[in-house]
């Protein structure tokens, strides 16, 4: 074979492999970190199928899932209201206020850490905790597989998703979290600007993501395409009666006691009202919040500082944040299992 | 590139590889917090040894432990701003930023 010709044969494949690995780099090199991935990551023994995202929203969307077949997880994290529920406070079982917001769920699904004090870290371990709680839909678990055996139509649907499986703890967590995979953002206006469309958004909104990042401090804790640093901060928001201890409850610190984790910030046009006891139901209020430096400074986080903002760089970070909103797609509530 | 030239970049990826996977020595060390992470996963050290955590980070964290071996709570600090402690009891420590659970390592503490 002549030498030239060897020379080609194995330079051609090696020179596509450094050009595969040239362009992945690039790529990697490239993506923005403020633009979210496609999907969200499933656990190997959880991947996503249709089955299982059926048999999720199925689930998801069945008041048969409280002890009194009232509410279901939609109660709360309602679609048509940024999936949770535009209350200050949450309502459980038996009209009963509890004492933190409803966290949105959009994108929880890339979150290494869930709830608002961080008690749960993946979506399956988070899915059945509202239902057994006394104060939430508080169904014990045993009862609520029993019943789901007793409903026919539920047999096929939990075979399909995870065959041989049957209905168990496992399957109807999985089956939750499979479908919670599937609630995330929608191409917001930012999202088109960073993609390169400059009219997407206006010029205030550009002034006030510059400000975000620097002399607001607000990515500090707001970072990346899902603008949570999953973290813990005590952002010092006033409190009637007893102090919600937040992560403290979890990790006996100082500096977590009062501390929450920091919520994403997508769709939060949609969200409102804000805080994790709902404090402000405007972005402004927000936005004056941080510049006061909060309000109540003990076991303040000491990233929160007074920022001195004048009028006009509020109104920027307020266009800012409404360019993080996308148009929430049309979601179709499922005729349920009899 | 010539052979010799090779040698000298196969060996410097082997020492680098090498000190990659060796846990740090033994007496008082400085970690750092960089990125949302701390620079190292484990280190090895001695009960008397001191060790110092410093925050290369633009934001703050807080480093604690709770572990049976040795519990300690170095609150929180901002970039540049060093926390140290001094290892009293033979163990294994885990080691965590209380702000970012997601940081985590740990120190294998000798008698």
């Amino acid at each position: 074979m002549p030498q030239k010709f060897i020379s080609q044969r194995i330079s051609l494949p090696l020179a596509l492999l450094f050009g595969f690995f040239l362009a992945a780099s690039v790529v990697a090199a490239e993506a923005d970190p403020w633009l979210r991935p496609d999907v969200a990551p499933a656990p190997p023994e959880n991947q996503l199928t249709p089955a299982r995202v059926l048999l999720g929203q199925l689930l998801f969307f069945d008041p048969r899932l409280s002890r009194k077949m009232t509410m279901s997880c939609a109660s709360c994290h309602n679609p048509s209201l940024g999936w949770s529920d535009g209350l200050p406070t949450a309502v459980g079982f038996d009209m009963h206020t509890l004492a933190r917001a409803t966290p949105t769920i959009i994108n929880t699904s890339f979150n290494p850490i869930q709830m608002w004090d961080g008690r749960k870290s993946t979506l399956e371990d988070q899915a059945t905790g509202p239902i057994e709680a006394a104060g939430e839909m508080n169904l014990p678990l045993p009862e609520l597989i029993e019943r789901l055996k007793s409903i026919p139509g539920y047999a096929s649907k939990f075979e399909d998703a995870y065959p041989g499986m049957g209905i168990t703890a496992v399957t109807i967590a999985r089956g939750l979290a499979s479908f919670e995979r599937t609630v995330l953002s929608t191409e917001s206006p930012f999202d088109r600007w960073r993609k390169g469309d400059e009219k997407a958004v206006p010029a205030s909104a550009k002034r006030g993501f510059d400000l975000f990042q620097d002399k607001a401090k607000c990515a500090v804790c707001h970072m990346g395409y899902n603008f949570t640093d999953n973290g813990f901060h005590n952002i010092g928001l006033k409190t009637e009666g007893a102090p919600d201890v937040g992560r403290f409850a979890q990790r006996p610190l100082k500096s977590m006691h009062g501390a929450f984790k920091t919520p994403t910030l997508r769709d939060i046009g949609r969200t409102t009202p804000y805080m994790r006891n709902g404090a402000y139901r405007t972005l402004m209020e927000v936005v004056e919040h941080y510049d006061r430096g909060g309000d109540d400074k003990q076991n303040l986080d000491i990233n929160m500082v007074p920022l001195s903002l004048t009028a006009g760089e509020k109104a920027d970070l307020v266009a800012f944040l409404e360019s993080l909103t996308g148009v929430p797609p049309d979601i179709r509530v499922p005729s349920l299992p009899l | 590139m010539t052979p010799r030239s090779y040698s000298a970049i196969r060996l410097s990826l082997m020492a680098f590889i090498v000190t990659l996977a060796m846990p740090a020595l033994a007496g008082d060390q400085t970690v750092g917090q960089a990125k949302k992470a701390f620079t190292v996963g484990a280190i090895k050290a001695k009960v008397g040894d001191t060790v110092t955590f410093r925050n290369d980070d633009e934001f703050a964290h807080n480093v604690f432990s709770l572990s049976d071996a040795q519990s300690f709570d170095l609150g929180s600090y901002k970039k540049g701003e060093v926390r140290s402690v001094k290892l009293t009891t033979p163990g294994v420590i885990e080691v965590e930023c209380a702000i970012h659970p997601e940081m985590k390592m740990k120190i294998e503490v000798a008698k």
